[in-house]
């Protein structure tokens, strides 16, 4: 046994990959560690960013938090290792993480070709364009020879290049590998427009020194669903991590909040409720954790709308509407499969 | 001799196949070759198998896949429908454009630097010295980062720009020059040139062999500055001056036309030359040390003036220590303009090992290939400087 061990390690170090995640599943490996090692970003007001004190905050760390309330019943429980979008895809793949939850589009080459899983959507996006209020530009389709800073290694570059092509436009493409370079070749003037997932333009905003003169420009220019990923090959915590994130969101759903669920736990007659707090139905089984996997997402994290409101919405500097993040029954996108 | 004695102890039976020296020499050879070749196949083999059982796509069938970026800076024509294999090409020749220019320049800063230092003349040798000593102490990355943010990017705006006169501007976004535009009667010029630089080899052969046999110097470096400049210039007259200029403009947020020196590649350069040009002007000042007094004075005492002295007496001997060292840090700029990723200027690393492996996840195969393309380069200039260091080095007769 540990003859196969050591020839596993060799090969695996011959490929440049660790073998944490080979030699067990990565629940048995997050249980025996007793943390879930999730990637981020290096810094993103609202999705991943580090607070003063050093904690990490914004609705992707939650999704960390909550996948560790689910496994080891405890949201504190996660390690963030910050990653550019270069670096993302190679770290899963080599087991330094056990979870990806960067604002991380869902596109077909990655899910098919890199051996990785998406699990699900936790915020639906779309490419966006900044600019500096005095450039005097009302639309995208006046950017026609503009600078265009964006990070290395994304989706963006590729829809920036589809969108300039397809309007006959011309750009000179400023590159960096880090959001805080980007934003300050932004602002020193190196390019005119800076461009990102919507979002991360509001989020990028405010890291300006004056985000008062800056604006985001209307057009949306692509579909990017964020999600969270995993490796592929390993179905059970592929399994997880989808039904946390469903958790959340059929939390809302229901109306189970973090403040109530403790008193819904006592006195609900709702069935569904009570299959999502863990008291009926499939209960912890099936994903190999315990049967209040449920109950300590909803109790130690939130539901979805809660994350959403302190992370993006209305209560965060960023105050993103929920538009097309609503629940479907809301007039959004949001749909979790039901917990029976 | 030992061998007649060995002969004459056993005549006809060869010594057994594992007592011959040689022979076990060449077997153990043989298997250390095997070991090592059995090593890689085992270990590639493995590795596509461990790749292939993750769902990780393998193989450089990406190459000819359209790419879908864009690049800032391209010696070659390339849009997002060219491949990616294409961006190898794109990447590569970045790569080799600033590695080239960055020799050139750290070569021409450290020689007179170098000479510099071991000036008479208290305020030139000071000068090199204080440039050595603090420019080679400085981590290359911070000065890297100090020519493009603390310099180039307090620059003002395409609409502030700074005129330079001659229809060249300067501003955050780069170096904005005419560019030269060739019309058709231009190739005279060109034969012409061409056809006088042989001249003027053939002037300085001849030059040489009238002084050896005769003693007489004819000033060869002035008869050949003037033809270069009075032959074409003639022929571009009569040619009816055809070449024109491109200018760049103003056009909406940049400007457009002329040719554009990206602050990327400004900062990497003078970053490269400046820190290279250090060492190889330390370099050359221990060349020159290591040449013993006695050949200047002898040089004197022929009546050599101190350039020519310098010129034709001390430097040719001094190349000889120079060579060796100077190619490693030639081989140095080169693996060190790698870091060009760190401010976004398009190299080989930048574009290929960043944007590419990342569009395409293939890591294994890109970074095999990154890694082929700067081990080649780097023994190709090696191969080169050996070859000039034979040619120098000094003919014992
Ligand atoms: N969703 C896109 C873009 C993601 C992305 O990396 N965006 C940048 C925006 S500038 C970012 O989040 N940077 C933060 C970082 O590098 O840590 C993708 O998956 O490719």
């Amino acid at each position: 046994m540990k003859k196969i061990a050591s020839v596993a390690a060799l090969s695996a170090i011959a490929v440049g990959m660790s073998t944490a995640a080979q030699a067990e599943g990565t629940l048995d490996a997050v249980k025996d560690k007793g943390f879930v090692q999730c990637g981020v970003s290096t810094g993103l007001p609202g999705f991943s960013n580090p607070d003063e004190k050093g904690n990490w905050q914004g609705m992707d760390v939650d999704v960390c938090r909550a996948i560790a309330a689910a496994v080891l019943g405890d949201a504190s429980k996660v390690k963030y290792i910050p990653l550019t979008a270069k670096e993302r895809f190679t770290a899963l793949q080599s087991g330094e993480i056990d979870v990806l939850s960067r604002n991380t589009t869902w596109t077909q080459t990655r899910d098919t070709t890199l051996g990785l899983n998406f699990a699900g959507v936790n915020y639906y996006d779309g490419q966006g364009f900044l600019v500096s209020k005095n450039l005097g530009v009302k639309s995208a389709k006046e950017l026609d020879g503009a600078a265009v800073c964006i990070q290395s290694g994304t989706t963006t570059e590729l829809n920036l290049s589809d969108y300039f092509k397809l309007n006959n436009m011309q750009f000179d493409p400023i590159v960096f590998d880090t959001s805080d370079q980007t934003v300050k070749g932004f602002e020193a003037g190196r390019c005119d427009v800076l461009t990102s997932d919507q979002s991360q333009l509001y989020a990028l905003r405010i890291k300006l020194a004056d985000p008062s003169s800056a604006m985001v420009l209307p057009e949306v220019i692509s579909k990017e669903p964020l999600g969270p990923v995993v490796r592929q090959g390993d179905d059970q915590w592929f399994n997880i991590v989808k039904w946390s994130l469903n958790a959340m969101i059929n939390a809302e759903e229901l109306g189970l909040s973090s403040a109530n669920v403790d008193s819904m736990k006592e006195s609900s007659d709702n069935p569904s409720i009570k299959r999502l707090i863990g008291l009926e139905g499939p209960k912890g089984e099936g994903l190999g954790l315990a049967d209040d996997w449920g109950y300590q997402i909803v109790k130690q994290v939130g539901n979805y709308g809660e994350v959403f409101e302190r992370n993006v919405g209305a209560g965060s500097p960023l105050g993103i509407e929920r538009g097309i993040n609503a629940l479907w029954n809301q007039g959004g996108f949001l749909y979790a499969p039901p917990m029976r | 001799m030992p061998t007649d004695v060995n002969k004459g102890v056993a005549p006809s039976s060869k010594p057994k196949f594992w007592n011959d020296p040689d022979k076990r020499a060449m077997l153990f050879q043989v298997l250390m070759i095997l070991a090592i070749v059995g090593f890689f196949y085992y270990v590639i083999n493995n590795a596509l198998t461990n790749l292939d059982n993750r769902g990780i796509t393998t193989g450089f069938g990406f190459l000819s896949q359209a790419a879908g970026f864009d690049i800032l800076l391209t010696l070659v024509p390339f849009d997002s429908s060219y491949s990616f294999g294409r961006t190898f090409i794109v990447g590569l020749l970045n790569t080799l454009l600033v590695s080239f220019l960055g020799i050139i320049l750290a070569t021409l800063l450290g020689f007179v630097m170098g000479v510099a230092r071991l000036s008479h003349n208290w305020l030139v040798a000071k000068v090199a010295a204080v440039y050595i000593e603090t420019f080679r102490n400085i981590p290359l990355l911070l000065q890297i980062f100090f020519w493009y943010v603390a310099v180039l990017q307090t620059l003002p705006s395409p609409r502030q720009s700074i005129e330079l006169g001659a229809g060249s501007f300067l501003n955050i976004r780069g170096l904005y020059i005419p560019s030269p535009v060739f019309e058709s009667g231009f190739s005279a010029v060109v034969i012409a040139l061409v056809a006088t630089i042989i001249g003027i080899v053939f002037l300085v052969r001849w030059n040489h062999k009238r002084q050896d046999a005769t003693g007489k110097y004819f000033p060869v470096g002035w008869a050949s500055l003037a033809l270069l400049i009075v032959v074409p210039g003639l022929v571009f007259l009569l040619a009816g001056s055809p070449l024109s200029w491109d200018y760049p403009e103003l056009r909406g947020f940049n400007f457009r036309g002329g040719t554009t020196i990206i602050p990327e590649l400004i900062a990497l350069l003078l970053a490269l030359t400046i820190y290279t040009g250090t060492f190889i002007a330390e370099t050359v000042r221990a060349g020159i040390l290591a040449v013993s007094h006695g050949q200047t004075e002898a040089a004197h005492a022929l009546g050599l003036s101190n350039s020519r002295t310098l010129r034709l007496v001390v430097i040719p001997q001094a190349m000889r220590v120079i060579i060796p060292p100077l190619t490693s840090q030639h081989l140095n700029l080169i693996k060190n303009s790698s870091l060009a990723t760190a401010i976004g200027y398009p190299d080989l690393v930048s574009v290929f090992m960043g944007t590419t492996l990342n569009q395409t996840g293939q890591a294994i195969e890109i970074i095999f290939m990154t890694m082929a393309v700067y081990l080649t380069i780097n023994l190709l200039v090696s191969l080169f400087m050996n070859w000039y260091n034979k040619r120098v080095a000094l003919v014992e007769r």
